[in-house]
């Protein structure tokens, strides 16, 4: 490659949010760094909800609000159980949300990661697109020295090779450093994007100016799988996707887009999106294995971040806030090094680990490590069950029919001890308190 | 529910994609095969862009001009190794506008 110099004091391997925080905090700390992405240009890979976490990415640049792409500020989550016919829903506004710096953002992928990465080209890393990362280069002792990519010429060299290639991470795996994901942990997601004026938006989900709303759901919109569905609103667009666990799908082979349509048809969706124009129909991998299922983190000369550690708390529906703060705390361990003077040795590398421990990252990741094996085991019951149970009981309890209250009660206990023994709900909310701690 | 007659079937929703194929490139090819593992023949199912098909003779082939690179099949198939993997050379393969 002749026109990039051949020894850098890092490599960054991926431009999405997890490779952009790495390579920003190490250019603008003064380090020489090169990041390389397959894509034409930075997020014409990626696909996310997409809700952005403003806290993460303030601590990487503060006055992000004044330039990036958003799309609306959040004001109102709704969590919704659905039945076939049915959701129950627990919504949450507040005017609270209209602060002056909002803690959520609804953004478009594409359009984000593409901003982010000028302000990695402002800081002065050099970008380079359109190449793809084909292997690790490692000396005679194992040592990770460099990449090699699909482009024509000699191997490209660094002090440290930062791995932000996202969830399906071929670089490293194909190098020995981790293990192909497991099926059982890892959701795939469909998703599109629906355009309407964005005064249709605004009348449809009661909103002003910029505000947004964000609707997550589960019940039996999955068929029985570990997932979720979701909802967010753009600007002028709506995203609508739906995603279940890899393995769940190989059992029920049910088709992931037939699902999709299956989820915008349901009563309670499909008015929301009414008369929409469909755009782009979009697929990615999650990884939720969750605190078990990440892999080594370090060795001699590279460093993982993002995706490929498994960073995501599928609970929170939070990933590129983990992936933003991994990148951002694996560069200022490297920018330390650096000063320093010090090796990029597994063992001076380790010290991101220590960092990552005392974040929320590490901490939230091991509050839920139980949740993911609790949801595959009962999967029936929460995703098929419990939200029928919920609906039937909701409706029981509003229908006004003549029968007593009293009556109504003991109908939807009888329903729900029907369904699931005492000894079955009781286990069932041990199970979840315990997972939850 | 849908109404399967006019859901929009998968390659009209890749119709909106952008992508920049490089042609007799394929950057997924299945192994040849007498009989695919429960794991390929899933494949046919599962694939978002419905780029797997079964052949008259009971083959798995794939298609993958409308990949959504999401990599599915190839954890679907990680211990038989039935299917070659790679990522599209770099800038080729979809572009997302949104994402
Ligand atoms: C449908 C969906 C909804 C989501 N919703 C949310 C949400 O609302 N909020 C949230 O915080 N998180 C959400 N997430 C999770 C979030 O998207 C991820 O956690 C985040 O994108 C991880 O960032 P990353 O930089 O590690 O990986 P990625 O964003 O995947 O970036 C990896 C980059 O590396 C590049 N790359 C890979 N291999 C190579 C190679 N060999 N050579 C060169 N380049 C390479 C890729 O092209 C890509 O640009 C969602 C994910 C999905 C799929
Ligand atoms: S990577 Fe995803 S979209 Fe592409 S062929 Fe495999 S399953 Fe289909």
């Amino acid at each position: 490659m002749a026109n990039v110099e051949d020894k850098f004091d890092a490599i960054v391997v991926g431009a999405g949010p997890s490779g952009n925080a790495a390579a920003y905090t190490m250019a603008r700390e003064g380090l020489n760094v090169l990041q390389i992405e397959r894509g034409e240009y930075a997020g014409s890979k990626n696909v996310q909800g997409a809700i952005l976490y403003a806290d993460a990415l303030e601590k990487i640049i503060p006055e992000f609000r004044d330039e990036a792409p958003l799309e609306r500020h959040v004001i109102e989550q709704r969590m919704w159980t659905m039945d076939d016919t049915s959701h129950t829903g627990m919504h949450y506004r507040s005017s609270d949300f209209n602060e002056a710096k909002p803690n959520r953002y609804t953004i478009l992928r594409a359009q984000f990661d593409k901003w982010f990465s000028s302000k990695v080209k402002e800081a002065g890393a050099l970008v380079l697109c359109e190449t793809t990362v084909t292997e690790l280069v490692k000396d005679l002792t194992g040592t990770v020295i460099g990449v090699r990519t699909d482009r024509q010429g000699n191997p490209i060299y660094a002090d440290v090779v930062v791995l932000a290639e996202g969830v399906n991470g071929l670089v490293g795996q194909r190098s020995g450093l981790r293990e192909e994901v497991a099926a059982d942990s890892v959701a795939l997601a469909v998703k599109e994007m629906h355009f309407l004026p964005r005064e249709t938006i605004e009348a449809r989900f009661n909103l002003k100016g910029n505000e947004g709303v964000v609707i997550e759901a589960m019940g039996t919109i999955t068929k029985g799988m570990t997932g979720t569905g979701f909802l967010y609103t753009n600007e002028e667009s709506i995203s609508v996707g739906i995603g279940c666990i890899v393995s769940d799908f190989a059992q029920s082979q049910v088709s992931p887009s037939e699902l999709l349509e299956a989820f915008k048809a349901h009563p309670s969706i499909a008015p929301l999106i009414e008369g929409a124009e469909v755009k782009e129909y979009a697929a990615h991998l999650i990884p939720e294995g969750g605190y078990k299922a990440i892999p080594q983190l370090t060795g001699e000369g590279w460093i993982v971040v993002g995706d490929a550690g498994q960073f995501v708390n599928a609970v929170h529906r939070e990933g590129s806030n983990l992936a933003m703060t991994t990148g951002r705390l694996a560069a200022e361990t490297v920018v330390r090094l650096h000063r320093l003077g010090e090796e990029m040795s597994a063992r001076n590398l380790k010290d991101y680990e220590t960092r990552l421990e005392a974040s929320f990252v590490m901490k939230d990741l091991k509050k839920y490590k139980g949740i993911p094996a609790l949801l595959h085991r009962n999967k029936g019951t929460f995703f098929g069950a419990y939200p029928r149970l919920i609906s039937q009981a909701m409706q029981t309890w509003f229908r006004v029919d003549g029968v007593d209250k009293k009556s109504k009660e003991q109908a939807i206990l009888r329903n729900f001890r029907q369904t699931r023994t005492l000894r079955g709900l009781i286990g069932d909310a041990w199970s979840v308190a315990r997972a939850w701690r | 529910m849908t109404d399967v007659a006019t859901a929009p079937k998968v390659e009209e929703k890749l119709f909106q994609n952008r992508y920049l194929v490089d042609a007799g490139k394929p950057h997924i090819k299945v192994r040849a095969h007498e009989v695919p593992s429960a794991g390929l023949l899933s494949m046919t199912k599962l694939c978002p862009a419905g780029c797997y098909a079964l052949t008259e003779s009971g083959q798995v082939e794939v298609a993958a001009d409308g990949c959504l690179e999401c990599g599915t099949c190839r954890i679907m198939t990680k211990t038989t190794g039935e299917i070659e993997w790679n990522y599209p050379r770099g800038g080729f393969g979809v572009l997302y506008k949104f994402g």
